[in-house]
């Protein structure tokens, strides 16, 4: 049992940590660049050969480790020295509970796509999510440094701020798939349900004649929770500092913020642990609102069956995993474009902007999508009985 | 010796060493805050080996992610320097509170085999997230509503408390 | 299978630590935080309890500890830092003012 974890956690570690999150320092490049109109970074190469600015990631990787690795006077060494640390771990340990496949059946073995299928997966998300605010807190006092402490103030209060915030506006989402277990909100997205089926269940027009019947919609959250979709995904871009609210980062104001006394592979640690959490970001959005790694209109009973028919049951099976985890990873690519658009296209917000925002207009409409919800599945659970 | 007694033996000395150094450590406090997280880290660690899984994730969500940080914002805040404390004129109060904790330490342990009620086997789905709703929202709910007037005090209590007069 | 004892024993030495803590050390914060200590070794009995008597109230009890303890450390930083904005020290021995 051990074993297969340890295949699935180095598939997560090789795949979407080393693979990915460079890959995304150059999507942020060239997306950036394509949507300003211009080339963007395109020199770096290898005796002349440029594939198209991917070798930038090297050449900032190889740049990162051989700077110098200054420890301001006065500083703790210690503390400096964790807090990238602290602040790179909760990113990469996020990736144990999103399913990127279902549950497979070859012969005898069941190969289930998730490295850790516990019964409380978001809540594992959220403490994760929680513990990454040590990163932003210790950084700016560990670096004796006026500045660095204001930015790591202010970061620290909007993480935690926007931390309340994100679990309220996922409330919705348990209370519609019944679950806190990620691999079940999967499942539960694979299946389809009739846009127009209201009309039978108040039994205006039964039975439902079969052209309305065919509109159906996949049953994945963003059509179940479009507020709640919308509150989640600003949430979680503010938990991750990402602009518009880099506020404590922020570029051209107060120089980088907490992480300006850091240099070498430390601030490497801090910027990396920024891109990969654009990946979990992307995976948690994915698995929770936009059906995880299911296809929609098309549920795997239905691959399976199909494949099976011609090609047997192994190979359906197999076949049915593949398309699964493209589907997933294409989605998760879906969502990072999604969020280097909003990064290259929103000016930054200041600071009391992002704290009203928080407080005053997202925690209220928060509360009213929990109480929506739960009216308008109590109204269905009363007319359907 | 199963693998979930050898885990408890190192969550239980890594919470004890964490909860040692930040007693004993007399120079840093920000490190203090430190130890305590990992402490509370370890716990939740037990929590786990204990069934207890909604206690677990919300030891780290609440006290670990929320509870320290206020703690360490607090020390950042008020900026303490590591010479605001000369050393103690009461040595011999301080070692004497230590023998006497060790000795109370040692008696309660030997008394201890004697005074536990025997083991309960546990039901499906104990510890979960389902089985503490049901029981926190029937059986408890007086309480679970009592307490969020208790947390509305304490934010007024708090916000009062830290604002700055205008005069 | 946790033994009991072996849970009950580990609580006790957490709250000691704690208990000795907020004795001796003079840092308002620290003590504090040793306060916070002795909160989570009673958690820790508590749960062991609920575990070994397959009742869930111990860990419903739990919840209130906790959001107590959330509720005491804010009311608490917020004393310390009014008094550290009137007196420019954390340290105990310089609130002695009611001392006999």
């Amino acid at each position: 049992m051990p074993l297969d974890v340890l295949i699935k956690t180095l598939f997560i570690v090789l795949v979407v940590v080393g693979a990915f999150a460079p890959v995304i320092t150059w999507i942020e490049r060239k997306q950036s660049a394509v949507m300003q109109d211009r080339v963007g970074a395109n020199r770096a190469n290898v005796m002349g050969v440029t594939i198209l600015g991917l070798l930038h990631p090297l050449a900032d990787v190889i740049k990162l480790i051989t700077k110098e690795d200054v420890v301001p006077a006065g500083a703790n060494r210690t503390m400096h020295l964790i807090a990238p640390l602290i602040a790179a771990i909760p990113s990469i340990i996020a990736f144990a509970v999103i399913p990127y496949g279902g549950v497979y059946h070859f012969g005898g073995t069941t190969v289930n796509l998730v490295v850790a299928d516990v019964d409380w997966g978001v809540l594992y998300l959220f403490a994760i999510g929680s513990l990454a605010t040590y990163g932003t807190v210790l950084s700016g006092w560990a670096s004796n440094n006026n500045w660095a402490l204001l930015g790591s103030l202010r970061g620290s209060a909007q993480m935690i701020s926007y931390e309340v915030t994100m679990g309220l506006s996922i409330v919705g989402i348990f209370m519609c798939f019944g679950t806190l277990k990620l691999t079940d909100m999967a499942f539960a997205q694979d299946a389809t349900f009739r846009v127009f089926g209201f009309l039978e269940a108040f039994g205006w027009l039964t039975p439902l004649p079969a052209w309305l019947s065919w509109v159906q919609l996949p049953m994945w959250g963003v059509v179940l929770q479009p507020l709640g979709f919308v509150l989640f995904l600003t949430c979680i871009m503010a938990e991750n500092k990402r602009p518009p609210f880099d506020i404590p980062e922020g570029e051209s104001e107060i120089v980088a913020g907490y992480f300006m006394e850091y240099s070498g592979m430390r601030f490497g640690l801090f910027y990396m642990s920024e891109f990969i959490e654009v990946v979990v970001i992307a995976g948690i959005v994915t698995a929770i609102f936009l059906g995880g790694w299911s296809i929609p209109w098309l549920s795997s009973a239905q691959i399976v069956a199909h494949v099976s028919a011609t090609f047997g049951d192994g190979f359906a099976n197999g076949f049915c995993m593949l398309l699964h985890v493209l589907t997933f990873f294409a989605k998760v690519i879906g969502m990072i474009w999604l969020q280097m658009t909003i990064r290259w296209t929103l000016p930054r917000f200041r600071y009391d902007q992002v704290m009203d925002l928080c407080w005053k207009i997202m925690l209220p409409l928060s509360l009213a999508n929990i109480l929506v919800t739960g009216a308008v599945i109590l109204g269905i659970q009363g007319l359907t009985r | 010796m199963t693998t979930s007694l050898l885990f408890f033996y190192f969550f239980a000395a890594v919470a004890l060493i964490s909860a040692l150094g930040m007693v004993l450590n007399t120079r840093n406090t920000v490190a203090a805050a430190m130890c305590l997280v990992a402490t509370m880290l370890s716990l939740a660690g037990v929590y786990l080996l204990l069934d207890a899984y909604l206690i677990a994730a919300i030891q780290v969500l609440v006290y670990a992610g929320a509870i320290v940080v206020l703690f360490v914002f607090v020390v950042m805040l008020l900026n303490l320097r590591s010479d605001a404390f000369p050393p103690s004129r009461q040595v011999l109060s301080k070692a004497l509170a230590v023998v006497l904790g060790g000795y109370v330490m040692w008696r309660f342990l030997k008394l201890l085999p004697g005074m536990l009620p025997p083991e309960k086997p546990i039901p499906a789905g104990f510890g979960g997230y389902e089985a503490v709703a049901i029981e926190l929202f029937t059986r408890w709910v007086l309480p679970f509503e009592v307490t969020s007037f208790l947390l509305l005090a304490a934010i007024v209590g708090a916000v009062v408390l830290a604002k700055r007069r205008l005069d | 299978m946790i033994p009991l004892q072996h849970v009950i024993a580990l609580s006790a030495a957490l709250f000691l630590i704690g208990l000795v803590g907020a004795v001796v050390r003079r840092n308002l914060i620290v003590i504090l935080m040793s306060i916070e200590l002795m909160l989570n070794a009673v958690n820790l009995a508590l749960v062991g309890f609920s575990r070994a008597q397959a009742q869930l109230t111990g860990q419903i009890f739990v919840f209130m500890v906790i959001a107590v303890a959330a509720a005491e450390v804010a009311v608490g930083l917020g004393i310390l830092i009014s008094l550290f904005r009137n007196r420019d020290s954390v340290n105990v021995e310089d609130v002695s003012l009611l001392k006999w």
